[in-house]
């Protein structure tokens, strides 16, 4: 096991020091990605100059929201928003190199294509999240230190699925990418708001269906001691982080699945 | 090798693909098509087994279900005892492959940290990795290009960096697809000379394919013919062109008109120039044969015409 792991990091040094050679472009890089995200905490702003309450909830509430779905997602695409590259693999057969290793395939393709560029946005991610947290009046205990750390990495699970469940279907549907987006992409963006702002129907498939009401929204409601509108319990306000198990097992099968459906290419 | 019983244990295996054909303006239809049907192979430890075929006769697709990338739609497989697909990452560790297109080496890293990645990967041991390396190094004389990034390579270079690559764990069965093609002479002389080696050193099971004559009569005691998915022959080089009647030509230049040649091993097909130029199809062994010649007629000059194995793989598929 400890072998394994030095082998991935291995591969995974390789990876920085090859992205990292180029050092005033790899710098730009950095700060470009951690600005570009700065936009998404504008247009929460920019709604709450309209209004002073979405569902009952302010902008400081919208923002522990807001700051733990971007940090969640924001974890997740460092992680593994690489694997919105395996459709290259697909169509070049290169999958085939990686299958003749030794090693996951998934693991390879995670660490292969690392982006280290990413860590700017990870890096804004935090920023926002310690602000919401100071800005919401949090009546700190404990748990609610616990949940606050946990929160965006069980997120991070649920976007890292999603990710992973999409780049699975692309062994069918080679370049559907677009399809996949709504769920990353969308999912983030529908996390960062209270789910009672969505209408009845929408919000449930979205919010309770897909889960994605356990990023932001629900443990944003036990860090803030609030109940909810829709009448969700407390329990499941602290439970939310344990939907991201789902999500991780849902994704695990849709991958395998996927790999034993790889067609390669030509010799 | 360590292994009782064959390193490869293939019965019944079958590859089947899906493809949609258009059959209207909007309507597509889902089709079957076989790419392998029906596959029987056994291969023991130790053996050099060429596996041809003309294009798309299954070859590439038969090596990917055996190393794991690939999933049969039937059949069983056993490679080195184990199930390719469900015990890809152990079986990876005992096979070596080398696949052209599929370069196993980083594009902007030098040749030598590769290896040293590969070393990780495939958990070797340091004392190990290093005696292999030094052995590959002087037998494909890398040392000129170990420094150089694998993109600015030659590809002789390169395929000596990729069958490097595969073999730095040791592996007990190498599998090679086209390893030769569009090699310089040199390097292919250098490349086969290496399997050559390898397979008598250390009893290394090899598996190629190929379109190189010499690289069958070179590496290839034994020849598995495929041709639309399935098995057309399976013996020696000799048996298929015993069997398909296809044999080397003797080309021989005379100093002065004869009459037709007539030499144990050989028969006489052709005559030129008053018997000046004359071919022979041979039976027997070359040398036997050359200086047969040479005692019944004053030899100015001679060349070999092989016997292409393209004419002969067209031949088997014609033949019903």
């Amino acid at each position: 096991m400890a072998e394994v792991l030095g082998a991935y990091r291995r591969l995974f040094a390789a990876q920085v020091r090859s992205q990292t050679q180029y050092r005033v472009s790899f710098a730009v890089d950095l700060l470009f990605n951690a600005g570009l995200t700065v936009i998404d905490v504008l247009v929460l702003l920019t709604v709450f100059r309209v209004t002073p309450e979405l569902a009952g909830f302010d902008v400081r509430a919208t923002l522990v929201m807001a700051g733990l779905a971007q940090l969640a997602f924001q974890l997740a695409d460092l992680a593994v928003g690489n694997l919105e590259r395996v459709p290259f693999y697909l169509r070049t057969g290169l999958l085939d190199a990686v299958l003749l290793r030794p090693l996951s395939a998934f693991g390879q393709l995670v660490v292969l294509d690392f982006a280290v560029r990413r860590v700017g946005r990870v890096l804004q991610g935090v920023a926002t999240y310690g602000v919401a947290l100071s800005l919401a009046g949090i009546g700190w205990t404990g748990p609610r230190v616990v949940l606050a750390v946990v929160a965006p990495f069980a997120g991070a699970v649920c976007y890292g699925a999603i990710f992973t469940a999409g780049a699975a279907t692309m062994f069918w549907l080679v370049d559907g990418g677009e399809v996949v987006n709504v769920l990353t992409y969308g999912g983030r963006d529908f996390a960062s708001y209270p789910t009672p702002v969505y209408g009845a129907w929408f919000g449930r498939v979205f919010g309770f269906a897909l889960g994605l009401a356990s990023v932001g929204y629900l443990p944003a409601l036990a860090l803030l001691g609030r109940s909810d509108p829709l009448g969700t319990p407390a329990w499941a306000h602290w439970g939310a982080p344990l939907v991201s198990v789902a999500w991780a097992l849902v994704a695990a099968l849709l991958w395998r699945v996927g790999i034993r459906h790889y067609r390669s290419t030509g010799s | 090798m360590t292994g009782v019983g064959p390193v490869v244990d293939v019965r019944g295996l079958r590859k089947e693909f899906t493809v949609w054909a258009r059959t209207g303006r909007f309507r597509r239809e889902r089709r079957s098509v076989a790419a392998v049907d029906g596959v029987d192979l056994r291969i023991e430890p130790g053996e050099m087994v060429g596996y041809l075929g003309p294009n798309g006769a299954g070859k590439s697709t038969t090596l990917k279900m055996l190393t794991g990338i690939l999933t049969p739609s039937e059949g069983s497989v056993r490679v080195c005892g184990l199930e390719p697909v469900p015990d890809r990452t152990r079986l990876a560790r005992r096979i070596g492959a080398v696949f052209g297109q599929r370069s196993q080496l980083w594009w902007d890293l030098p040749l030598s940290e590769s290896f040293a990645l590969l070393r990780s990967v495939y958990r070797v041991g340091a004392a190990d990795h290093a005696r292999r390396l030094a052995e590959c190094v002087e037998l494909l004389e890398m040392s000129p290009f170990l420094g150089t990034p694998v993109r600015q390579l030659s590809l002789g270079q390169r395929m000596r960096g990729e069958l490097t690559a595969a073999l730095l764990h040791d592996p007990e069965l190498l599998f090679l697809d086209e390893p030769t093609i569009g090699l310089d002479v040199v390097s292919k002389e250098a490349v086969r000379g290496f399997l050559a080696e390898l397979n008598v050193r250390y009893g290394t099971t090899l598996v190629l394919t190929t379109h190189d004559l010499a690289d069958i009569e070179r590496l290839c005691d034994r020849l598995v013919v495929i041709d639309r998915g399935s098995v057309v022959h399976d013996g020696t080089l000799a048996a298929l062109h015993a069997r398909y009647g296809s044999r080397r030509r003797l080309v021989v230049e005379l100093d002065r008109p004869g009459p037709p040649l007539a030499v144990p091993g050989a028969s006489t097909e052709r005559v030129e120039a008053d018997g000046r130029r004359q071919t022979l199809a041979l039976d027997g062994a070359l040398p036997a044969v050359v200086a047969a010649v040479a005692a019944a007629a004053p030899l100015r000059d001679l060349r070999v015409v092989e016997p292409a194995i393209e004419d002969v793989i067209t031949r088997l598929w014609k033949t019903p």
